[in-house]
């Protein structure tokens, strides 16, 4: 871990000008993933912005029926939300499915949204890795990539995008809310907030520098059964191989997003007007790149899909 | 790059394990090892800052370098070495401690995050001589062996029971909407975090079993 | 004392203290975070420094230069150690690779360099700082590829590595039913709790370390040999062990890097490797590929069992030696094994729990699995056709006790096997179906000597000094049954103190040894105590009773206090095995139950239930023998499952190498465990008439797991670990 210097930030927009007033800036908030990539030298902040105490971490309804999420919620407090128990249990479901106790205390909303790849050629500062080191190559392509990406892949990338509480808020189509250093707001659209690996997959999201992340909204209920149908090596704390997240109406139309099928939550609403698993499976994973050892993804969506089309069924 | 001259790199390339998938005119073909060691900076001293800790009851005073994490506070400046290393990355749930009434993995956060912060560390819950109830239910079920995770499994376990009796909802619970039960596979899903390479998880259970006050009877409720 | 003939009646027949499941006695401690484990030793030297390890980036070729001044010159450090300025260290001959490397590199991660600094932060950070220019070279890193390569090694501990009697190919190629199929296991890592770690101090030419390692005499031998040192220079202490499974066996960098430094700093140095370094810079349980054929007659005796391993380690190294049990378990006429060994330059392979058997039975006893189904045997039957009370390659030489029966038939029982449908598929539970599986369960017992020394003080206090280790095994507990059970002492008049070299030599830790020979060791002190207190009593010591606190001749009783007095009584001693071992198969047998559960759709796989039943001598303390076994099943679920570090073939180095990626079980994946022990004594093991109990526990279970797999849905796995995507390619 290189050495840095560690503030405070008073306000999110305190914390968007620190950021950019000190060059080499980084927000910490839970700090799970951040000290994790720190101590291995894959991230090397010079500054670190504590945004711990800003008075996000309120669960708070709003006009026409949604919520609206501070990014320091901790993703226990999330998933254990009444409200979102009843009204979105799919993003419980998704939460509690992630990692263990211990890091769902202290990992937050805005920062399981930031959550970088777990591959591990990006783990490893002796391997190639384009999104660590850009230009250096993908060590991944033509190593183990048993558990990479199989949608929207680049030839500079293969990594996915890990975090479980993305892939429900991709399908509940919540919102980012945004301070930029500028003291403006914006509203990113979950589906636009991440990005595909392309050229540059050292570039994850859509934020510019400095932009503060301030809550996640998510728009009115929408009723349905609620699935987040996780798929896994072991019985828990272990990251997805693929993982549905699905609402589903009585009539058997649904939405459906999918975890660890590319560099962010993979969503073809096209396909949600399909029926069947087969049909709606075949739409989504259109284009799919698979190596020998990450293909059994391709039937595992499919398979995984019709176990969560038949539950929702009853 | 001095990775890259050309006797090296055709070395590399006959055995076939050129990366593929450069990008730009300047790409590194080889996975570089020269990559994990940057340009040599300049020597700085390392500013420190003060962190106040109440750990265990007592306020402890420190003056830390930023990077030290609550568990190496807690382990190399305060010597309560109960808190383990296991990993140091959060994949373990050896360093297991309790702060303002939540367990957090404490290799995963700064000690700087948590100037006057409540800390419950395996020290504070009991002493040989005064076992707390979760130590002495580990000693009678054998919820241990070589003793290394074990304080961060009774940190958690003592957590798990807390969390499910507020009403915390956990991946194996059915109905979302009502409180979770108090059952041992409540239990198994909510101690997944802390790995017990020995293998001691059936009596950990039946430890946390007896200090719930559940029955199982030895078998899986 | 010699252990040459088998044991009569002794005092630990009274199994007064001997055979309970007394509370582990250090529990305590443990439980309260007050045990010290090596890293955590602020207490012992003063001044300490943090040393933090750089390892190696490439797997095989060499070091054009390496640039350190950057390191030097960062922030609190106090100096950078490589092979260029570390001053003399020799390779120990017990490990092969070296531990400290340069310029040549014998495996990724291989330690090149340490850096010495005043805080952890410090030393971590600068170790980014130093600059090493590589030359690959070509390596061979896949055990397929280097297979037809493979040579036969040297006879080693496990014996020759070839074995045959009668005429294997002919009664093969005769059998009426027979199997011919090849299985593979992966690399596999210990991957104890606590990282390996040290504190090295030298004063005067003396080198003291406080570390975390299984066989005290073996550290302090192989230290004293890598610093061109006596070994009366050398002081090892590891009172508490995080963990070991073989991976704490022999010194490794930790303890080299550690001292090499503190040489160079002139100054205590502290050294944990780090969590993603383990899996690299340190030892493995090497892949194998076995090649299993098996003939039987139509009533189901085998007739022909050959079984074929190969794996591959560093140049120097050693073989898995997966077909060793497959000599002993069965029955059959006629019979083969061949054990062959490929160079791999990935890092070294050694013993982790069960070395041989583990990855044996793995494959030995699924083919059985598919051979009783062949026949149309229940697997447990075809197992009993073919028990053997003797060696089958040698008829004249008996089992010194042999239950394997006994273990299948109480296990299958307790387990509820005969709901089992023989057909697979054919269970259901909502989107679950459901299988059950079983395996034999097999590990040879070993003996080592063991000494100890065993005092008594004007309290009636019995103190035990050994440098026996507990890792984990209960050995303090079980030591201090044997103590009190000798001396007729209640437990809390007993004080152990383990781990350190200034004590007697004992067997250590490994190999399911330690427990048997260790206590054996304390019980031959306790025996030359028991006659210093007799003589002191004037009591002949043929005739005296040692119970609550008193000798006891006659109506004469006297109180052991009294008569140790002010300056106390105290004998050492040590066990030394006889032939017993050659006159007798010595070995420890079960069986192994699991009931899985296969997700009709995802493919993944969930243990529903375990039991077994176990039969290993005397059980000297149930409650940690049955912790012995149930974790012993829990990494043999995970060697079923999900435990795989995978070699990037390319450049030579497990990928996966840390606990997030390398998947161990977790609480989620273990139910409720079911553990019976026979009750048996054993009296050509020792006078403890025990046996090992630790390793036997994860002989088998992964094939158990992996026959209920193919109970549950029908696809036949034979390359571990069993992981859904090899599983739904063939699901319906």
């Amino acid at each position: 871990m290189k050495a840095f210097t560690f503030e405070r930030a008073h306000s999110p927009a305190d914390a968007a000008a620190k950021a950019v007033a000190t060059p080499g800036s980084t927000f910490i908030a839970g700090g799970t993933n951040l000290l994790d990539l720190m101590k291995l030298q894959i991230e090397t902040p010079r500054h670190l912005i504590d945004v711990n105490r800003l008075g996000l971490d309120k669960i708070e309804g709003v006009d026409g029926g949604g919520v609206r999420i501070g990014a320091l919620v901790r993703n226990t407090d999330l998933a254990a939300d009444a409200r979102v128990r009843k009204d979105y249990g799919v993003l419980s479901r998704a939460l509690l499915a992630g990692a263990s106790g211990q890091l769902r205390n202290k990992a937050t909303t805005a920062g399981n949204l930031l959550q970088r790849t777990r591959c591990p050629y990006f783990y490893d500062t002796n391997q190639a890795c384009n999104k660590r080191k850009p230009g250096s190559g993908c060590a991944a392509i033509g190593g183990f990539n048993r558990n990479l990406a199989i949608m929207g892949t680049s030839e500079a990338c293969i990594a996915t995008q890990p975090s479980d509480m993305a892939v429900a808020m991709r399908v509940l189509d919540a919102g980012v809310e945004t301070v930029k250093p500028d003291g403006t707001t914006r509203t990113i659209p979950i589906a636009d907030f991440h990005r595909l690996p392309g050229d540059t997959p050292n570039i994850e999201t859509n934020l510019i520098p400095g932009e503060f992340i301030t809550a996640v909204t998510l728009p009115k209920p929408i009723g349905g059964t609620h699935i987040y149908q996780k798929v896994r090596d072991r019985a828990s704390y272990a990251f997805a191989l693929i993982s549905v997240a699905a609402v589903v109406q009585p009539d058997g139309r649904g939405r459906f997003a999918f975890g660890g099928l590319a560099h962010k939550p993979w969503r073809v609403e096209a396909a949600e007007r399909l029926s069947g698993a087969k049909e709606i499976a075949g739409t989504v994973l259109a284009g799919a790149k698979t190596t020998p050892q990450n293909a059994f993804k391709v039937p595992l969506v499919e398979r995984t899909l019709g176990a969560v089309l038949a539950e929702a069924k009853g | 790059m001095n990775d890259r001259t050309p006797e090296t790199a055709s070395t590399v390339t006959r055995r076939g394990v050129l990366t593929t998938s450069a990008v730009g005119a300047a790409a590194a073909a080889l996975p570089a090892p020269v990559l994990a060691a940057g340009k040599p900076e300049p020597a700085r001293s390392v500013p420190t800052m003060p962190v106040t800790l109440k750990v265990n009851g007592r306020t402890r005073e420190l003056e830390l370098d930023p990077r030290v994490t609550l568990l190496d506070a807690l382990r190399e400046h305060l010597s309560l070495t109960g808190t383990k290393k296991g990993c140091d990355h959060g994949q373990c749930g050896a360093c297991t401690v309790i702060v303002n009434g939540r367990r957090i993995n404490s290799c995963l956060t700064l000690a700087a995050m948590h100037d006057g912060d409540a800390v419950t560390t395996i020290e504070g819950l009991g002493t040989p001589d005064k076992l707390h109830p979760m130590q002495a239910a580990f000693v009678k079920h054998d919820g241990y062996q070589c003793g290394y995770c074990t304080p961060g499994q009774i940190c958690s376990a003592v957590s798990t029971i807390a969390e499910i009796k507020e009403g915390i909802p956990s991946h194996v619970s059915g109905d979302l909407t009502v409180k979770p039960q108090m059952t041992v596979t409540e239990m198994r899903e909510r101690m997944s975090g802390n790995i017990c390479r020995c293998g001691a998880y059936s009596n950990i259970i039946d430890a946390m079993s007896e200090v719930a006050g559940i029955d199982q009877g030895g078998v899986d409720a | 004392m010699k252990f040459d003939t088998p044991a009569t009646t002794n005092p630990i027949d009274q199994m007064k203290v001997v055979g309970k499941p007394h509370d582990r006695i250090d529990g305590p401690y443990k439980t309260t975070g007050t045990a010290p484990y090596a890293y955590e030793r602020h207490d012992v030297v003063p001044n300490q420094a943090y040393g933090y390890i750089l390892g190696s980036a490439i797997a095989t070729g060499r070091i054009k230069s390496i640039d350190t001044s950057a390191a030097a010159a960062a922030p609190g450090v106090v100096k950078v150690v490589t092979w260029q300025n570390a001053g003399a260290v020799k390779k120990p001959d017990a490990v092969t690779a070296k531990l400290l490397g340069g310029p040549e590199i014998e495996h990724y991660d291989q330690a090149i360099a340490i850096v010495v600094a005043d805080s952890f932060e410090q030393a971590r950070a600068a170790a980014k700082l130093i600059v090493v220019d590589y030359a690959r070279e070509k390596g061979a890193y896949d055990l397929k590829a280097a297979k037809s390569s493979a040579i036969k090694p040297q006879p080693g501990y496990a014996g020759d590595p070839d074995t045959a009697v009668g005429d294997f190919a002919g009664a093969f190629a005769k059998a009426p039913v027979t199997l011919d199929a090849t299985y593979t296991t992966p690399d596999q890592c210990h991957s104890p709790m606590e990282p390996h770690a040290t504190i090295a101090h030298w004063d005067d030419g003396k080198l003291t370390v406080w570390t975390s390692n299984q066989m005290i005499q073996w550290a302090k031998r192989d230290l004293a040999e890598a610093f061109g040192i006596p070994q009366e220079s050398v002081h090892v202490m590891s009172p508490y062990i995080g963990g070991g499974f073989g991976s704490k066996l022999w010194i490794r960098s930790d303890a080299i890097m550690a001292a090499v430094a503190s040489r160079a700093c002139g100054r205590p140095v502290r050294v944990t490797l780090t969590r993603p370094m383990m899996y690299n810079n340190t030892t493995h349980r090497p892949a194998t590929i076995q090649r299993i054929r098996i003939g039987a007659d139509k009533a189901g005796h085998i007739t022909a069992i050959g079984h074929e391993s190969w794996s591959g380690d560093l140049p120097g190294g050693q073989p898995e030696t997966a077909a060793n049990q497959t000599r002993l378990l069965y029955a059959g006429k006629n019979r083969m094994t061949a054990t062959r060994l490929a160079v791999l330059n990935l890092p070294e392979g050694n013993a982790m729990r069960a070395p041989g058997e583990a990855p044996g039975l793995m494959a030995l006893e699924i083919a059985m699995d598919e051979m009783a189904e062949k026949l149309g045997m229940d697997p447990v039957e075809f197992r009993i056709v073919n028990d053997t009370q003797v060696d089958p390659e040698n008829p004249d030489k008996p089992f010194s006790h042999r239950d394997l029966i006994g273990c299948l038939r109480t296990g299958a029982e307790r387990f509820g096997w005969d709901k089992r449908h023989a057909k697979p598929g054919a269970t259901r539970d909502g989107r679950w179906l459901v299988g059950m599986g079983m395996a034999a369960a097999f590990r040879g017992n070993i003996t080592m000597k063991s000494g100890a020394r065993v005092g008594i003080d004007k309290k009636g206090v019995v103190t035990v000094a050994t440098d026996m280790t507990d890792i984990g095994t209960g050995s303090y507990t079980i030591i201090a049954q044997t103590a009190a059970e000798m001396m007729g002492v209640d437990m809390d008049k007993v004080v152990v103190l383990l781990g350190d070299s200034s004590f007697p030599v004992s067997s250590g830790s490994g190999g399911q040894w330690g427990g048997n020979s260790s206590t054996a060791g304390v019980y031959a002190a306790c025996v030359a105590l028991r006659d210093r207190i007799a003589q002191k009593a004037g009591f002949n010591t043929a005739e005296v009773d040692f119970a609550d606190g008193k000798v006891t001749s006659g109506n004469r009783g006297v109180k052991l206090s009294d008569i140790a007095g002010i300056e106390g009584l105290s004998a050492e001693d040590s066990i030394e095995f006889g032939d017993l071992g050659e006159k007798y198969a010595q070995a420890t047998f079960g069986g192994h139950f699991a009931e899985v559960g296969v997700d009709t759709a995802t493919g993944e796989v969930r243990v529903r239930r375990m039991g077994g039943a176990f039969a290993a001598g005397r059980i000297l303390n149930p409650k940690s023998a049955r912790s012995q076994v149930i974790g012993a099943m829990t990494m043999g679920t995970g060697a079923a499952l999900m435990e795989d570090a995978v070699v990037d073939q390319r450049f030579g180095y497990f990928v996966n190498h840390d606990l997030a990626e390398y998947h161990v079980p977790v609480h989620a994946d273990i139910p409720h465990q079911d553990v019976y022990f026979m009750p048996e004594v054993d009296d050509k093991s020792s006078p403890m008439k025990a046996k090992g109990v630790g390793e036997l526990g994860i002989c088998g279970v992964a094939a158990a797991v992996a026959n209920a797999v193919y109970n549950a849905c029908g696809v036949r796995i034979r390359d571990y670990p069993l992981t859904l995507d090899k599983l739904i390619g063939e699901m319906v």
